[in-house]
């Protein structure tokens, strides 16, 4: 039996997570090149599945109507490379597992998204400063990985670096008009940088799976990405008058399993109708 | 169908070049340079398709109807094949294809124009807009604005015209 939202509260949740994720199937030995390479591909999926997922919260529900198309069509990217990158993990594991499997079957535990993905959309501000911080990172993450010594994972970065390229430009545009904007906008975007700051360095510190596949070449380390984001989030913020944060302090964990509450809830309105029939199809 | 009665892969291309695009169907599939490859595997017609855009909902569409079409024209065995690379661009739209598209209000790609995604801020505003002059399709005019970077489908951006007030989408470079 999967745990449900209430035993996450329970002090054996890891183990109740461990044998329901294993349900079936005996799970990948850890350390070994397909058990990280699968960790390493559902963390590029479940970052973009969750961002996706946040995003198309938006829709319906944005300031004007141009604002909520492009918000829905950001996350139509971003469920659609999670799609690819979500189906190569599935591959790389060799279970049998699907890319909805994947997204749909697991719980908080076996997602494997930085924290920041999973921070609450708040107001329109927020949600972009939160897009933005991403981009920055996704960008130059993504042009890393069209150098990977897999192909597949080449291939999909490079699909996928032509769609964020549109998504850097639209979020670095538009946190730039709002913190140069009015007082108003520019509080809030002063307030939205404040607030995710402290999930923004969790991009940069990596893990054991980490060095093993930035040494084979599959995947740049985490830290190498940290000048280009730097270079990105420091010369937007100025021209956006908005002051940096002092302080490097990050939460961490959402990479290697432990999330904020948050995700239990996102889980439970994405993941509802398979849960509640299992198998349905369109 | 036995092996001798297969249709060559030319006949093929005509059939698929009648396949329109679901979302812009005054184009076809072929036009939109998505078809990247025909060809046979032993008697499997093997039909390579490459996607616009990662989450482009149109794609289990298109691949439905190629299915459909080359049923419709007999064909039993058929194997339809996803290509990632090379990435899809706007470059492989064809020319005639373009014309079509102004004509039915959507102005076309500007090559060359497509995001580049690695510029740091001043320059990251002006490359998505300020410097590009899409024409109206309606009334030709250069006198246009972009409303949003994002248009009625992940393809388009939404752009109005100054002079006949048209709102038109403009089909993004990729
Ligand atoms: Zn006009």
């Amino acid at each position: 039996m999967a745990p449900s939202l209430s035993d996450i509260m329970t002090p054996d949740a890891a183990e109740l997570a461990r044998a329901a994720g294993g349900k079936g199937r005996a799970p990948l030995e850890m350390g070994t090149p397909a058990h990280d390479l699968f960790v390493g591909l559902a963390r590029l999926g479940d970052n973009t599945l969750i961002l996706g997922h946040r995003v198309s919260e938006w829709c319906g529900h944005a300031p004007v109507l141009e604002e909520d198309i492009a918000l829905a069509n950001m996350a139509l990217d971003l469920i659609g490379q999670t799609q690819l990158w979500l189906g190569l993990a599935g591959e790389a594991e060799g279970r049998g597992r699907t890319a909805d499997d994947l997204a749909f079957l697991r719980d908080a535990w076996h997602f494997y998204n930085i924290l920041l993905v999973e921070r609450p959309n708040r107001d329109f501000g927020h949600t972009l400063m939160r897009q933005f911080l991403f981009d920055a990172w996704h960008q130059p993450m993504l042009k890393a990985l069209e150098g990977s010594s897999d192909v597949r994972i080449a291939e999909i970065a490079q699909k996928a670096g032509k769609e964020v390229a549109y998504h850097i430009e639209r979020s670095a545009d538009l946190v730039i008009r709002l913190g140069d904007g009015t007082e108003e906008s520019h509080a809030r975007m002063q307030d939205a940088l404040d607030r995710l700051w402290p999930y923004a360095g969790e991009m940069f510190v990596g893990d054991a799976v980490d060095l093993r596949l930035a040494e084979a070449g599959v995947m740049p380390a985490p830290e190498d990405l940290r000048a280009a984001w730097d270079e990105t989030v420091h010369a937007v913020l100025s021209e956006a008058t908005l002051t940096r944060p002092e302080g490097d302090f990050a939460h961490k964990g959402g990479r290697q399993g432990r999330h904020t509450e948050d995700m239990g809830h996102i889980l439970s309105s994405m993941q509802w109708l398979q849960r509640a029939y299992p198998g349905a199809t369109w | 169908m036995s092996a001798d009665t297969l249709p060559d892969t030319e006949e093929v291309w005509r059939w698929l070049s009648e396949v329109p695009d679901p979302e812009i169907p005054v184009i076809t599939i072929t036009e939109l340079g998505i078809i990247r490859g025909v060809e046979y595997d032993a008697d499997t017609l093997v039909v390579t398709v490459t996607p616009t855009y990662s989450g482009c909902p149109a794609t289990s569409m298109i691949n439905l109807q190629i299915e459909e079409k080359l049923r419709d024209n007999g064909v039993e065995k058929i194997c339809l094949k996803r290509q990632l690379s090379p990435a899809w661009t706007t470059d492989w739209i064809a020319d005639a294809a373009r014309e079509k598209l102004r004509a039915y209000g959507i102005a076309p790609p500007i090559d060359g124009t497509a995001a580049a995604g690695d510029m740091v801020a001043g320059r990251i505003a002006r490359m998505t807009g300020e410097g590009l002059t899409v024409n109206c399709p309606r009334c030709g005019s250069a006198n246009t604005f972009r409303v949003s970077q994002f248009g009625s489908t992940p393809c388009k951006a939404a752009y109005q015209c100054r002079d006949c007030l048209e709102p038109f989408d403009y089909f993004k470079c990729i």
